[in-house]
């Protein structure tokens, strides 16, 4: 397991100017990011549709990277999501996961089967052109390049440390509003709608 | 007394008011209320079919693809649209996202008892969130698509079309 704050520092190095998707990562990764505009931190919309979200925003921007930071809980909520994914082959979405094995907002409770599920082996036999699974930074670090270079869909799970909070949510409060997320991404690109 | 039958409502209206209105993307999970529409969708090449595992991705995905400036539609059954109640709330409305549901109205009837639980719960369904929504059960209600098309854009809410009668097989003669 590693620390999801030292990875986002790695992908940081090689996000280019894709848009990002943080999910459950969104408190390290306001902190971290530097192009806040193509970051679409939208705190805790409905569980287990960041996935087809980010699916959506691949097919309609295609000449963009996508990368989406989900999280077990949230792909186990919408498994059938994969084999959407895997029918159209976005070849600009990076769905990249974080496993810390348990609903950390709700005071740390495992996820079934936890220590077992094979979320890379779900997403290869589903139809991913790519499905890699990390549980050492390290060896992390030195794919991040080729992965990302990769065409999609590519599917990243990685086993991470849990953060395990059970009280006011807003303590991990980002500092932009979701109004103000989606008016400077829409700006940022350009975009009307 | 004669009575005057009206048109049924027929795929290639649908398919007609989709288009009108600049849909690029259907986002469909299938149902038999509308079923005889997926081969003209899937031969019309200004739209990308879509086909869902679960309702409620239709939500979320309809987000991304707006918020990238394309125009979707969401074409489900009301048995679907309920289970996709908490996307519906975050993913719809939260995120304020301009989208038309066509929603196959299963069990709806206008003679005598309602039997089917489906359509007993689903205007009050809508109602709880505060959707509008317009019923069509013929051709000529079609131009109510429009007017959907119309009222999501200003409003910036999902709106429903509630498919009130089949365009089934029965209505043109063709055998299931």
């Amino acid at each position: 397991m590693f620390e999801t704050r030292e990875m986002l520092k790695v992908f940081q190095q090689y996000r280019g100017d894709a848009i990002v998707i943080p999910g459950r990562a969104k408190k390290h990764w306001s902190q971290i990011s530097t192009q806040p505009r193509l970051d679409l931190t939208l705190s805790d919309v409905a569980m287990g549709g960041h996935a087809a979200f980010s699916f959506g925003l691949a097919l309609a921007l295609p000449e963009r990277k996508v990368v989406l930071f989900d999280s077990e809980g949230d792909v186990l909520t919408g498994l059938g999501i994969l084999p959407v994914i895997a029918d159209h082959q976005p070849r600009n979405f990076y769905h990249f996961m974080l496993d810390n094995e348990c609903y950390a907002t709700t005071g740390g409770q495992p996820v079934p089967n936890a220590k077992r599920t094979s979320y890379a082996g779900l997403a290869r036999e589903a139809g991913y052109a790519h499905a890699y699974a990390y549980e050492d930074l390290a060896e992390f670090s030195s794919n991040i390049v080729r992965i990302l270079e990769e065409p999609g869909p590519v599917f990243v799970a990685m086993k991470v440390v849990p953060e395990v909070w059970n009280g006011d949510l807003n303590r991990w409060k980002v500092p932009r509003s979701r109004a103000q997320v989606l008016k400077e991404f829409r700006e940022q690109l350009r975009i009307t709608t | 007394m004669s009575q005057v039958r009206e048109t049924p409502l027929k795929p290639q209206t649908l398919l007609g008011e989709i288009t009108k209105n600049g849909v690029t993307h259907v986002l469909w999970l299938p149902d038999s209320e509308t079923s005889w529409l997926y081969p003209l969708i899937e031969g019309e090449p200004t739209l990308t079919l879509v086909t869902l595992t679960r309702e409620g991705f239709a939500f979320s995905m309809a987000a991304g693809l707006v918020l990238g400036g394309k125009t979707p539609i969401i074409q489900i059954q009301n048995t679907g649209l309920m289970e996709s109640g908490d996307s519906l709330r975050g993913w719809g409305l939260d995120l304020e996202t301009p989208v038309v549901m066509l929603i196959g109205y299963r069990g709806w009837t206008r003679r005598g008892a309602t039997l089917d639980s489906a359509a007993v719960y689903t205007e009050r369904f809508l109602n709880a969130f505060n959707i509008s929504y317009y019923l069509v059960e013929s051709d000529a209600d079609a131009p109510r698509i429009s007017l959907a098309f119309e009222e999501t854009r200003r409003s910036r809410r999902p709106v429903a079309v509630l498919v009130g009668d089949e365009h089934i097989a029965s209505n043109f003669g063709y055998a299931r």
